[in-house]
């Protein structure tokens, strides 16, 4: 695949992720509740929508031999055993966001760290990628806001965190992440 | 086959203002099924009605007035419910519709919501007793003194009137949505599936059911698929089978242990690694699973294809159909208008020679197996007329060699799509669910089956 492939491999992935996204929000508020068949076949969408997309930007960093730019994200796929496509229709809202983020940032860490050992210094870009910086552009960029009246703390609430401004990776992660509600 | 398919409408008016495209979504028609004789028909529908035709005895006076099918009952089988502990909402719209094999004058109906189970009887009440002792014709209390002498009540005949009622109600036995109901050939037993357990009932106890199937994994990030269709053997009553969203099917057998997630037979086509796509998964779902008439074979239908598989060969089906072929390469963007999710019924005739399955743009789809031709029909107002013969459509590729009445693959209406289809248990009559409009077409010059 040459870099150009790549490319609109990369934007068809990236659309159908987004597509796969609202799609999953809206279910929430089905009548009827959650569909476990639907979030389960939505969720191998994205599954081979984000495999896909990775390797596309592998590629497209490759040709342009630059480093690959999220080098926390493929060993991050590396770190997260995969042995079967893995599930997780919805981000629970009763979950206490703060399990999450430290989960997030613990995987991240142990990865850069990793990453750090495994590739060579001149490789290794020297700018510091936070989670924020490898937004993919998908996504809106802006951050959830309250509504006039909403209390902060139900803002914080899975609902809206996993929403707009998360990164790439941060979902990633959240993919793997159960349907707890059943 | 098809093309001498005789239509004799029975339209279904409820909720459809001519004027506007306007569809009450209650009134969208969820379920169909004939009874056992193929003298009932029974629909469900997203309010949680369902309503019975019958089908006029045959005339011989009138030739053409035979065997037309009218309503004989309507009741509300599934009300809304809310699930406090879980604050979900409980649709009302039905499911599945089965029936019981008659052993009587009444009928006996299983319908089925996503989490409860409801058995109606139906029964005709003809007669009255009148010349009650103690009551007068009103009803009212006699006065005592007024009665001299005493009389038998008698029968007398009445208007005929269908009665409907609830004789069992089988309920909190799934945590998930409900999708299929099957009744054994034993008579006495049923099975209901939701997306991860199987359950069997007995049909006249309703506080407990055993669990015969559980495909739940002990962690949910393990799931990779679900059940999405069960059936009954038609003829074994030890043996069912059950399909799932990856596309396989399993034959499981009640004889060999409590718990059936061992399967007997596991049936599954190895995947063409050159049809690969985002969507694959998606496409490969099994959404509806019937036995054959016989007993051999099996029909399945998923979102591209319908198969017939012999219960003998687990490596791959005996007969492939494509549907419509020609929306492989518009997968994607039936993935953003959520056409790819619908779930479409397939039916076999009673001789087990066709098959039949539905599309979109109201069109449905047969498949004789024996001469392998295959016919595409409309259901609709236009096309419909009474006693109007059925003219074959046929849906072009883009880009092909387009005949007069083509339709092209781009001017299909995805929002008109027939996801339930049902065949007359013995002769040539199918019953077409088109949103909210019931169609019945019968074969009129091939009625007997050969």
């Amino acid at each position: 695949m040459n870099a150009t492939t790549a490319m609109e491999v990369n934007a068809e992935a990236r659309r159908i992720l987004a597509v796969s996204i609202s799609k999953l929000y809206a279910s929430r508020t089905q009548r009827g509740g959650l569909r476990l068949h639907r979030s389960l076949l939505l969720s191998m969408v994205m599954r081979s929508a984000r495999d896909i997309y990775h390797s596309s930007r592998e590629i497209e960093g490759q040709s342009d031999a630059q480093p690959t730019s999220e080098p926390m994200e493929t060993s991050s796929d590396q770190t997260v055993p995969e042995p079967q496509p893995e599930l997780q229709p919805a981000v629970n809202a009763a979950e206490p966001p703060s399990e999450e983020s430290d989960s997030e940032d613990e995987g991240c860490d142990s990865d850069i760290a990793e990453d750090k050992e495994n590739m060579s210094p001149t490789k290794q870009s020297r700018k510091r990628r936070g989670k924020a910086a490898a937004a993919p552009d998908f996504l809106p960029s802006k951050r959830a806001r309250l509504e006039p009246g909403e209390e902060r703390y139900a803002a914080q609430l899975g609902s809206c965190r996993a929403g707009a401004a998360e990164s790439l990776t941060a979902l990633s992660l959240n993919l793997n992440r159960v349907i707890p509600a059943f | 086959m098809g093309e001498d398919t005789d239509a004799t409408p029975t339209l279904n008016h409820r909720g459809f203002l001519p004027d506007h495209n306007y569809v009450t979504e209650a009134d969208i028609i969820s379920t169909v099924e004939f009874n056992h004789t193929g003298e009932l028909l029974a629909t469900g529908d997203k309010g949680g009605r369902v309503v019975i035709f019958q089908r006029e005895p045959e005339c011989k006076i009138e030739p053409f007035s035979q065997g037309e099918y009218n309503v004989y009952s309507t009741f509300q089988s599934h009300e809304p419910e809310f699930d406090y502990l879980k604050s979900l909402e409980i649709e009302e719209k039905i499911n599945k519709i089965r029936w019981l094999p008659q052993q009587n004058a009444a009928h006996f109906l299983l319908s089925t919501n996503d989490k409860t189970i409801k058995l109606w009887k139906v029964s005709e009440r003809d007669k009255r007793p009148e010349g009650y002792n103690l009551k007068d014709e009103e009803g009212r209390i006699k006065d005592l003194s007024t009665v001299t002498s005493l009389q038998v009540p008698v029968l007398m005949p009445m208007d005929l009137m269908v009665e409907v009622s609830p004789r069992r109600v089988f309920a909190n036995a799934h945590t998930y949505h409900v999708n299929s109901i099957s009744v054994n050939s034993d008579y006495q037993t049923y099975m209901s599936a939701d997306d991860l357990r199987i359950n069997l009932w007995h049909l006249d106890i309703t506080d407990r059911s055993f669990n015969i199937v559980d495909i739940k994994p002990t962690n949910m990030e393990d799931l990779t698929e679900v059940i999405t269709a069960a059936e009954f053997h038609p003829h074994h009553c030890n043996l069912f089978v059950y399909s799932s969203s990856k596309g396989t099917l399993r034959l499981c057998d009640m004889r060999e242990a409590a718990l059936c997630d061992k399967h007997s037979k596991l049936f599954e086509e190895p995947e063409d690694p050159s049809a690969r796509s985002f969507f694959s998964e998606i496409v490969s779902s099994v959404s509806d699973v019937k036995f054959s008439h016989s007993g051999r074979y099996l029909l399945t239908r998923d979102y591209l294809t319908a198969k017939v598989w012999d219960l003998n060969m687990e490596s791959k089906p005996l007969e492939t159909y494509q549907v419509h072929d020609y929306l492989r390469s518009k997968l994607c963007s039936l993935y953003e208008n959520d056409c790819i999710f619908d779930k479409f019924e397939c039916a076999w005739n009673g001789s087990d020679s066709v098959i039949m399955t539905g599309a979109y743009n109201n069109f449905f789809r047969m498949f004789d197996r024996n001469t392998k031709r295959d016919v595409t029909l409309e259901a609709s107002r236009e096309s419909s007329k009474p006693r109007a013969v059925l003219k074959p459509r046929r849906v072009c590729a883009a880009g092909g060699k387009r005949r007069k009445d083509d339709i092209s693959v781009d001017s299909l209406d995805f929002t008109k799509k027939i996801l339930h289809t049902a065949w007359h248990p013995t002769e040539n009559i199918i019953a077409i669910a088109a949103t909210n409009n019931l169609y019945i077409f019968q074969d009129k010059l091939n009625s007997e089956m050969h």
